[in-house]
């Protein structure tokens, strides 16, 4: 950023009031401010992956890695979570097109590929636990569930307000206001996607391999 | 919580009386932007997973390697096509802000590492030993 | 009933979680419970409730909040302070076989109380409030970015505070330090409620502090006024700038290591435990990973005072701004490099000590040209000795003193003496009052005039301003000489009756320092008795250089009727040798946002929520959780978030303030 003043001198002397001020849209902050947020967020993952790297080994005795993650199964996570990003960027291009149903159908699936991350997620941690192999188990997998856990929280958050935007956008269309909600969720959601790929391949490629 | 937003304010970089990005100077991707991040990261996904399920090298420190580069090119394609990072929106803001985080990721993480693996080398024998045979 | 019910309805809360048996504590509650009365009494006969809930509660105005959090920070400052005058005193007396008047289970509550309060609930307040009242109008702008979002954010901090009082009556507090360190904080040696009254007190808080920050970031980044660039940014603005960087980058790693502590004590995870591969260590690694972060959080915005009070009081430009601003950012950066200094004895070896050592001195670096920048600011300028330069002055002298025993302490040899002794105690203590706190009372004097339109009052002023600092010597000084002479902290009582003299001495230091408080709260009542004769009509009783004097004091709803164009670094300074008109008619509708109750609500229910989880009271945690998500999915239903001021009472405040020029003849 330069430090000179805007009139050269020698012109006429410079105003120090805006006089003709025109209304600015409300919103302009908005972008940025929750791109803040995230990046705070993305610290409380840091500190998650920290913790797994530290009691990574700490199996206290139980089971590791190898025996307890099936890969299949966090191959069709993953893909179910990479469809939703691609289905969610069809939902903003179509809102950015103001066509609301073809946005409302493509965050409809969105959400549904999400539940289904959801429910296979809850499936494994509910086998997990099955296996005598819950988080109380060894800090191994303490760290395991947190992380995981905390990554499966925030997508539950997005489902809500997922659905909580639909309903918005239903009743009073495609305005300025939720164009903006969507593209905060947009990032949000494309945001856990980058946190997935630290945890799939740190946690679950990494972890079968040691 | 919900961003409740009431900007009345000007974007100082601009100088006065500019035109203000009225959507808040976010980039916006096309089909094609998403498509291709999609095809891009399957194309990176697919072979990570496929190395460590068949394991078809050998050493799984070479395997392990592979993977973590293709997870940070992933990590690339997604900043590049789904969140749409370049260096102009808002200012480059977003992108300094970005920078700042992965400084500091990098500062905790390795020295969360860093800090632990001798604490526990000192201070509680026979836990180093399983420290190095791990650590992400 | 039977008692399963009674457990499902009330948890773990019994009869026995009063404390009826502890006199201290039932005369406090009776102290309490008598003015709590005489207040809200008070607030129902002058039928004040409607005004301060439209006027205040619900108020997204930046001023109103930053006043409300300044006010917060005061009240929790007279707990804070009375656990010090508990403690000094306990240590004065508790020698030659006598136990003191505090039981050690008590004793251990008040230190851990003192330092959560002070840290977090005085200095934190403080700050933001300072921040939240003066930046705004600094970069000519006329509110935040998220104005509802910053009453909430006061109504998270409010709600920590009320949560942290409520364990003084209702249970207790913990007994671990502020910090809480693992072991010891874990379920197997802490199962009492005070811990979970720490970690839900603290997460609660913590929301506020955080989002605040983002609020902040946001608001400088992007509503900066038309022409001001960064570097043209007044200096408090940047220290704002940097100190919310760091609390954005910071306390996500506070709330994840508080979330992983809840784990293991609500789950039974294995994160700090000493079995199941847990390792407490970690908890010492992670906490100060925030912890270093949050003492430049604090001290930053208090060097941004004195940077203005030091240029305005001298008369000059302050010297050196490039080399402040790029000292703020490469302290920023390297406070998260320094971790480690607080725990070198831990045991890491020689390798990370010696690199934590190096930074740590590495850091003090750009702090001592803040200070050569000060001491050039003031050669042959000008100088008034009002009060917010004679707190500037104090600070320097005693914040040296207290940075370079800091020095001492990261040299990791030597650190193996200091750690955990009164030696270290008096260090930050001697940074924290010396710097921060006088940083704060600079401010309060120095801006005072423009939030309430009148001066503090001088002599007041002064008699606490000297109280301050003979009573913070003679406070500390004795906790140096203890220190080292291997003097540990948080200790109840002593064998060798040879320390004693120093403990009575830091006792004394102490109600000299209950004098300068007792002299502040006078100041504050005499001035507002005479605030007529005190009375400022031009917005700018200091002859200041930055925005927020170009306003009248108290500014109005919408700071400036007409955004200013900035052309200089000092751009108030600047309008005024170049005799910029103020624009008297041609005024305008502003538009502005509307006051929410939202932010009240979900800050009592988040209360609700953290009581019910502390004291196990599972169904009232769900329902209140329930209720979170509701009402804050309902406030994002609400649209209608804006309002115009008309043109017309735009025009009547203008005309008001061009009278009130006129009068003071300028």
């Amino acid at each position: 950023m330069s430090t000179t003043t805007q009139t050269a001198p020698g012109t006429a002397a410079p105003s120090y009031y805006d006089l003709d001020e025109h209304e600015h849209p409300p919103g302009a902050s908005t972008m940025l401010g929750f791109w803040l947020y995230l990046m705070s967020d993305c610290l409380i993952f840091a500190m998650l992956f920290a913790a797994y790297g530290v009691y990574g080994g700490s199996y206290a005795g139980g089971p590791g890695p190898k025996e307890l993650f099936e890969l299949p199964l966090v191959a069709v996570n993953t893909t179910a979570l990479l469809l939703s990003s691609i289905t969610y960027g069809f939902a903003m291009i179509n809102a950015d097109e103001q066509n609301k149903a073809a946005t409302l159908r493509w965050l409809a699936i969105t959400g549904v590929f999400g539940a289904a991350f959801l429910s296979i997620e809850l499936y494994e941690f509910s086998n997990l636990i099955h296996e005598g192999a819950g988080p109380w188990r060894s800090a191994f997998l303490s760290s395991f569930f947190t992380l995981v856990g905390t990554h499966g929280l925030h997508v539950t958050f997005g489902i809500i307000w997922l659905v909580t935007l639909m309903v918005q956008v239903a009743r009073r269309g495609l305005e300025p206001a939720n164009l903006r909600r969507l593209q905060c969720l947009s990032l949000f959601w494309h945001f856990l996607d980058v946190i997935w790929i630290g945890v799939f391949t740190f946690v679950y490629l990494l972890g079968v391999l040691r | 919580m919900s961003a409740d937003t009431h900007g009345h304010g000007h974007d100082a970089g601009h100088g006065h009386h500019d035109a203000h990005d009225h959507h808040g100077g976010a980039a916006h991707g096309s089909r094609r932007e998403y498509w291709i991040g999609f095809i891009l990261s399957v194309l990176l996904t697919a072979p990570a997973f496929g190395l460590v399920m068949t394991g078809v090298i050998s050493d799984p420190r070479v395997t392990a390697g592979i993977v973590m580069a293709l997870a940070m090119v992933q990590i690339f394609v997604h900043m590049i096509y789904f969140l749409h990072m370049n260096t102009k929106s808002e200012n480059g803001w977003t992108m300094l802000a970005l920078i700042f985080t992965a400084i500091i990721v990098l500062i905790v993480i390795a020295g969360s590492l860093w800090v632990m693996y001798h604490m526990n080398l000192n201070m509680m024998p026979g836990m180093g030993g399983e420290m190095s045979s791990g650590g992400m | 009933m039977s008692d399963d019910l009674i457990k499902t309805i009330f948890g773990r809360l019994t009869l026995e979680s009063f404390p009826i048996h502890e006199p201290i504590l039932v005369g406090t509650f009776i102290m309490v419970a008598i003015g709590g009365a005489a207040v809200l009494g008070a607030l129902t006969y002058f039928k004040l409730w409607g005004y301060l809930w439209k006027e205040w509660f619900t108020s997204v105005d930046h001023k109103k909040i930053g006043i409300m959090y300044i006010v917060l920070a005061l009240i929790m400052f007279l707990r804070g302070f009375a656990d010090a005058l508990m403690m000094r005193a306990q240590q004065a007396v508790a020698f030659n076989g006598s136990e003191g008047f505090l039981p050690a289970h008590h004793y251990d509550q008040v230190f851990t109380a003192h330092g959560v309060i002070m840290i977090f609930f005085v200095a934190m307040p403080f700050v933001t409030g300072l921040m939240n009242y003066v930046v705004p109008l600094q970069i000519g702008a006329r509110d935040v970015s998220f104005p509802f979002l910053n009453n909430f954010s006061f109504w998270m901090t409010v709600s920590g505070a009320v949560t942290v009082m409520m364990s003084l009556f209702v249970g207790e507090f913990a007994r671990t330090g502020w910090l809480a360190m693992a072991p010891l904080s874990g379920l197997d040696y802490s199962p009492d409620v005070g811990v979970d009254y720490y970690i839900w007190a603290l997460q609660i808080a913590g929301v506020g502090t955080l989002l605040s920050g983002v609020n902040l970031l946001a608001t400088i980044i992007k509503m900066r006024a038309p022409g001001m660039s960064l570097m043209q940014m007044p200096i408090f603005t940047w220290s704002a700038l940097v100190t919310n960087v760091l609390i954005v980058a910071a306390f996500p790693v506070l709330t994840a290591v508080l979330a992983m502590l809840s784990l293991d004590r609500y789950v039974g995870t294995n994160f700090f435990t000493n079995t199941g591969g847990g390792n407490p260590m970690m908890y010492v690694n992670m906490i100060w990973i925030w912890g270093h972060p949050e003492v430049y959080i604090l001290i930053l915005p208090a060097f941004g005072v004195f940077s203005e009070v030091v240029s305005t009081f001298s008369g000059k430009r302050l010297f050196g701004y490039t080399s402040m601003v790029y000292a703020l950012i490469v302290i920023c950066i390297l406070s998260y490099l320094v971790w480690l200094h607080h725990f070198f004895t831990m045991g890491s070896g020689a390798s990370v000590n010696s690199f934590f050592g190096i930074t740590t001195m590495i850091i003090s670096i750009p702090t001592g040209a803040k200070i050569f920048n000060w001491l050039f600011t003031m050669y042959r300028g000008r100088i008034r000795f009002e009060l917010p330069m004679m707190w500037a002055i104090a600070f320097m002298l005693t914040f040296v003193i207290g940075g370079m025993t800091g020095v001492m302490l990261a040299v990791p040899p030597a650190d193996f003496q200091f750690h955990n002794s009164l030696f270290l105690i008096a260090h930050f203590h001697n940074v924290i009052i010396g710097g921060v706190l006088f940083g704060m009372f600079a401010g309060v004097n120095y801006w005072w005039p423009k939030a309430f339109g009148f001066k503090l009052d001088k002599f007041w002023g002064t008699i606490s301003f000297w109280c301050w600092v003979v009573g913070f010597w003679v406070a500390f000084t004795p906790l140096y000489v203890l220190g080292l002479m291997g003097v540990t902290r948080r200790l109840r009582a002593f064998e060798d009756p040879s320390l004693q003299i120093w403990f009575v001495i830091a006792a004394i230091g102490a109600l000299i320092i209950a004098a300068g408080i007792g002299a502040m709260l006078m100041q504050f009542y005499v001035s507002i008795r005479d605030r007529e004769k005190l009375r400022d009509f031009t917005g700018d009783p200091w002859n200041g250089r930055t925005l927020e004097w170009a306003t009248s004091s108290p500014p109005p709803a919408y700071n400036f009727a007409f955004s200013p164009v900035v052309h200089d670094l000092d751009a108030w300074h600047d309008m005024k040798s170049k005799k910029a008109e103020r624009p008297t008619t041609g005024f305008r509708a502003i538009h502005m946002p509307k006051n929410t109750g939202a932010g009240v609500i979900l800050a009592g229910l988040s209360t609700v929520f953290g009581v019910a989880m502390i004291w196990y009271i599972w169904w009232l945690a769900a329902v209140a959780f329930v209720a979170l998500i509701a009402t804050a999915i309902g406030h994002t239903f609400n649209y209608d978030r804006d309002f115009h001021i008309p043109a017309e009472d735009v025009v009547n405040s203008e005309d008001a303030r061009t009278r009130a020029l006129q009068q003071a003849g300028v």
